[in-house]
């Protein structure tokens, strides 16, 4: 128990990475600051031209969808930011880190909003143009706010994972808070920096984690 | 268009890379099925085990569930390989890499689960123990495969999200599809290994993924 303490739960260590540790926190809310709205925004309108589409944009658009849903986004990372240099275009680690999570996640999210809007009954159209709405006012004053809706449970869900998605940061040497335990673990020789980054993520998101699980609770309810 | 050609497909690297980044490729498959199969199969372990509404096994899944659901999987990886080894536990890259994804797997399964089968009606209880069924032979026969089938859609696509994950191998040394292609592609200053690399992920997970768009249709209604 005295070697777990020692080792895992050190107060020396901890004093002294700690400014680390914060730094490092704050970046990792930066970028799930910039990446989550950018990812939302633009998956909502890749949904929202599906729904204006015809059917041969439509069948080209779900494959672009499911190239984007099966594509690791480490390995999307790793392109943009080791092999775009070749072309003379250098990314800083943040913003290559933004542009891959934005790109990974237009898939998914694109689909989730594709699911809410396609479960509206067609009538709900119908009444808008009949209420004189123009098919864009339609869609954002009467189709959208009942197709998010339907789908709060996989967004919430989503965006959870994103923003737990940002530790990939680490890898190309962008120094936030998982980042900074390993570099605090290093030279501390003692992997205290690493339970203390392990814990403030968890005390972060365990809140919203555990309120999606119970978004996703009741929508399998509802199923059965 | 050249420059495109001669950094992402110069076939001389590429044929030079394809035999490691196939053996690579080799073992994300490996990594990857072992993930699916021990990380659903301890799902569905620990929702049956919730079935005993045992307090003390309720708090103790129910905590696993909690901090595996909700922690970053390279967290976890990083935490299994360079954490463990100062509690005397030392995985290789490759172990290392399959317990902590079927981990983060196996909390996201049990939950969904064990969220299905409290979904399935109490009436199927009822009508079970009416035709005199035993409650261990109710759960086998009649309330998990309705329990699965509600479950179904949310696990596949979990699975290959978090499958997708091996990728993240690399953080660990592990020598997959993704950590061969960057070792060639910094031996060669050539990044045409990455493109057999992303060639290899689609060949593998858009199956997966066309087949979680089929489950999908064929289960959600």
């Amino acid at each position: 128990m005295e070697l777990l303490l020692l080792n895992f739960a050190n107060i020396d260590s901890l004093k002294l990475v700690y400014p680390l540790l914060l730094q490092g926190l704050q970046l990792t809310l930066l970028l799930a600051i910039v990446a989550l709205p950018l990812s939302l925004l633009s998956g909502l309108t890749v949904a929202v031209t599906y729904s204006f589409a015809g059917a041969r944009v439509r069948k080209l658009m779900v494959i672009l969808i499911d190239l984007l849903r099966a594509f690791p986004v480490l390995v999307l990372l790793v392109l943009i930011y080791y092999s775009l240099p070749f072309f003379g275009l250098t990314l800083g680690s943040f913003t290559a880190v933004v542009v891959a999570l934005v790109i990974n996640n237009t898939g998914y999210f694109s689909e989730i909003f594709r699911a809410g809007l396609e479960s509206i009954p067609k009538g709900q159209h119908e009444a808008a143009a009949a209420l004189g709405f123009h098919k864009f006012r339609g869609m954002i004053y009467i189709i959208l706010p009942q197709a998010v809706r339907k789908v709060v449970a996989p967004l919430a869900s989503n965006s959870l994972e994103l923003v737990k998605t940002t530790s990939i940061a680490s890898l190309v040497a962008l120094p936030e808070l998982l980042r900074s335990a390993r570099v605090a673990q290093e030279q501390t020789y003692n992997p205290t920096p690493l339970t203390a980054a392990a814990v403030i993520f968890f005390i972060m998101l365990w809140p919203f984690s555990h309120w999606v699980s119970r978004l996703e609770r009741k929508a399998i309810i509802g199923k059965a | 268009m050249q420059k495109i050609i001669d950094n992402y497909l110069n076939w001389e690297i590429l044929k030079e890379a394809f035999p490691e980044v196939l053996a690579g490729f080799w073992v994300t498959v490996q990594a990857s099925l072992a993930v699916i199969v021990i990380g659903l199969l301890t799902g569905l372990a620990l929702a049956v085990l919730r079935c005993l509404r045992n307090r003390v096994i309720d708090g103790v899944i129910t905590t696993f569930i909690e901090i595996f659901r909700t922690l970053p999987q390279l967290v976890v990886l990083i935490f299994v390989y360079f954490g463990l080894p100062y509690l005397g536990i030392t995985l290789s890259p490759f172990l290392a890499t399959v317990f902590g994804l079927s981990a983060v797997l196996s909390a996201f399964a049990a939950e969904i689960f064990w969220a299905s089968i409290v979904a399935v009606p109490k009436g199927q209880w009822e009508a079970a123990t009416a035709l005199a069924f035993k409650p261990w032979r109710t759960l086998a026969f009649i309330i998990l495969p309705q329990a699965v089938r509600l479950a179904l859609p949310l696990v596949t696509n979990r699975s290959i999200a978090i499958t997708k994950g091996t990728a993240l191998g690399v953080a660990v040394s592990m020598q997959e599809t993704l950590g061969s292609a960057q070792s060639i592609m910094s031996i060669k200053a050539n990044p045409s290994p990455l493109t057999l690399a992303a060639f290899f992920y689609l060949l593998f997970f858009i199956p997966l993924v066309a087949f979680s768009r089929y489950v999908e249709r064929r289960f959600s209604h």
